[in-house]
């Protein structure tokens, strides 16, 4: 008798835990859904817009579906429409873009390495002070700097150029740079270098042989954080560039604030999509490291 | 000619003293242990007989040639570290000939050197793994290799098995030892671990705040340490210092504990000085181990003291004895039974036992 009553009480738990366990799976899927459609909606209005002609934004809604694939605002956002003066387009500036991005991302995370590997496996006398000095570079708004760059650029001739813009996101670049190698090179053994200086290896050779070949997952974050910020930088671009040597994101501003004429949205919304397409890109390519390698740094022989 | 040796060698890093007056000297073929608690100075010694660490002063010799401004590679030695500190990128085999392609070694020389070492060690099935892929048995051989295809003068060893589980360790310190036997190289070798060292040691330096306490053979360090520091460092349990005087009478000598008026003999004990003996304050030192429960030999001193704690270990137990309220630990079989607080019998060999001075706690 005992027993029973005992176990069908149990049961009785045993259901109860059930459903609020049910329930509370329920309220997070929707809470989840609510903050998902958020984030997505603005990108949804985004592409759906690019997609409609002029005609069917100025009828329909903000939400409503396009009538059909038309990719004629993105081909006038890329190549333009073929009349001379006036006729603002992405290709040349995207091509800017990609000529300051890649030079810029390379020699700033090489340089990073290089002083990440200085500062935690050549110790010196004050190499706690250049690695804090390094930091402030971190914090320093750019807006404080942007004069004495300018002048700086100008004497050494390039302004309004790539290469000047190469020249100011690399050096901006090495703090960050720096800070992500100096903690992924703590974390690996000294006791590596000092074998590959008994085996006879020097300051280059242990860091091309023996560090960078083990710094995989690093190099991915930096590269990954490096081109977002030079690629959707547009305080440097903006203030060091102007017409034909502008990159893409201060192409995309002149297209949208300058046009004389109509707005028109679904050129805007195209030119935004494919400024913002190649950080994209990197992130789905490499987003898995960019996890890993900032939560885990530890290499183990 | 000494294959390595140390001349009144000091380093500090910024005003805290590492090493004071090192002097060391190691023959041919010898098994040098380097050996005290963290923080003595003892790998910073090995690093700088290795050219890793600069010196403040003195020198080192390798073969009666001044080393102290060599590069690490041109000393002729070659390291085993803790972590191993395998290249994690390379292979086995780039692990092991990257040394000798650094010294533009010919390519027959390299191949000859790499199948003669790794069939020795047993790694030759391993060549083409990473270092991630071997156990800490395998890594820690494959960076032996790595030190024996130089065909160095010494061997630095840095803590090797510290990283190992006990089990292991066992046997690749029976591994060392005999390669040690086979090879007959020179060895400088870093522990903390004082069986690790007693095992292999052809001679023992104990260092601590950077001063070498002791170095000399297992045997001496064990029975006659040189002061006060060894014979605690030593032995597990550590050897009981009882505090009291010194007693002459007519020539012989006697031992009184504080606090009590037993007279122990102390009889063939070699003193540094024989003069100013009488009252003087000292340590007595006697081992555990040779406290007996049973008379042994003829010499044995019987006193009768109060067992007050009992800590069982398997095959054996580790007995507190009160004597005049000083701690006396003993060790027995753990098959004889005492009682506590019960007054009880024992044996103490004088032979083995050691006196210090208690102001200067050196040996006399």
């Amino acid at each position: 008798m005992q027993d029973n009553l005992k176990s069908s009480s149990y049961q009785q738990l045993e259901q109860k835990s059930k459903y609020t366990n049910m329930f509370l799976r329920w309220f997070l899927y929707f809470i989840l859904i609510v903050f998902a459609s958020y984030f997505i909606f603005p990108l949804y209005v985004m592409v759906v817009t690019s997609l409609k002609t002029m005609e069917e934004i100025r009828q329909g809604t903000l939400l409503s579906w396009p009538s059909g694939l038309n990719l004629e605002s993105w081909a006038v956002a890329w190549g333009g429409r073929g009349y001379g003066a006036g006729d603002t387009f992405l290709r040349p500036y995207f091509w800017n873009s990609i000529k300051m991005v890649v030079p810029a991302v390379f020699f700033s995370t090489f340089i990073g390495a290089m002083t990440g590997y200085v500062l935690t496996k050549w110790r010196f006398k004050g190499d706690q002070w250049v690695f804090l000095f390094l930091l402030f570079g971190c914090f320093i708004p750019f807006q404080a700097i942007l004069l004495p760059m300018a002048r700086t650029l100008g004497v050494l001739g390039i302004s309004n150029s790539v290469v000047g813009l190469v020249l100011v996101h690399t050096v901006y670049g090495i703090p960050f740079t720096t800070l992500f190698f100096r903690n992924y090179y703590v974390s690996v053994p000294t006791e590596l270098v000092k074998a590959a200086r008994i085996d006879g290896a020097g300051f280059f050779k242990i860091f091309f042989k023996i560090l960078l070949p083990i710094s995989a997952p690093i190099i991915v974050v930096t590269v990954i954080w490096q081109f977002t910020q030079i690629w959707n930088d547009f305080l440097f671009g903006s203030t060091f560039s102007f017409g034909e040597a502008a990159p893409i994101q201060v192409a995309l501003n002149n297209m949208v604030l300058s046009s004389t004429s109509v707005k028109e949205y679904n050129v805007d919304m195209a030119s935004a999509i494919i400024a913002g397409i190649p950080t994209l890109i990197v992130y789905v390519l490499a987003g898995k490291y960019f996890i890993r390698g900032l939560t885990s740094g530890a290499v183990k022989g | 000619m000494k294959t390595l040796k140390i001349e009144e060698l000091s380093k500090n890093f910024g005003s805290t003293e590492v090493l004071r007056k090192i002097n060391l000297e190691i023959d041919e073929g010898n098994f040098l242990v380097l050996l005290g608690p963290s923080g003595c100075g003892k790998s910073t010694l090995l690093n700088i007989i290795a050219g890793l660490e600069t010196i403040n002063e003195g020198d080192v010799f390798i073969d009666d040639y001044n080393v102290s401004k060599v590069e690490p590679k041109d000393r002729n030695i070659a390291m085993v570290f803790q972590s191993y500190a395998l290249y994690p990128s390379m292979n086995v085999r780039e692990n092991m000939i990257f040394g000798l392609k650094q010294a533009k070694t010919s390519k027959e020389k390299i191949e000859e050197q790499l199948e003669k070492v790794s069939k020795f060690l047993q790694v030759d099935q391993l060549l083409e793994r990473k270092p991630s892929q071997l156990s800490g048995g395998q890594r820690q051989r494959v960076a032996i290799g790595r030190a024996l295809v130089r065909e160095p003068r010494i061997f630095l060893f840095d803590e090797p098995l510290s990283n190992l589980d006990a089990k292991l360790r066992v046997e690749m310190r029976r591994e060392i030892k005999k390669l040690h036997q086979q090879l007959k190289t020179t060895v400088v070798y870093v522990t903390h671990d004082q069986t690790e060292a007693m095992s292999l040691g052809t001679n023992i330096a104990i260092m601590n705040h950077g001063v070498i306490q002791q170095n000399d053979t297992p045997e001496n360090i064990y029975n006659k340490p040189s002061n006060t520091f060894v014979a605690d460092f030593i032995g597990s349990p550590s050897m009981n210092l009882i505090k009291g005087n010194l007693k002459e009478n007519s020539g012989d000598i006697f031992f009184t504990a504080n606090g009590s008026n037993l007279e122990v003999p102390i009889k063939d004990y070699e003193f540094k000085d024989k003069s100013n003996l009488n009252n003087k304050e000292v340590f007595f030192g006697i081992r555990p181990e040779h406290i007996f429960f049973k008379k042994f030999n003829e010499t044995d001193f019987e006193i009768t003291l109060r067992p007050d704690l009992s800590e069982y270990i398997g095959h054996e137990q580790i007995m507190t004895f009160d004597y005049a309220n000083q701690e006396v630990l003993a060790k027995f079989p753990s098959t004889i039974k005492i009682d506590l607080g019960k007054e009880t019998k024992l044996y103490f060999d004088l032979t083995q036992a050691s006196l210090f001075d208690a102001k200067t706690e050196e040996r006399i």
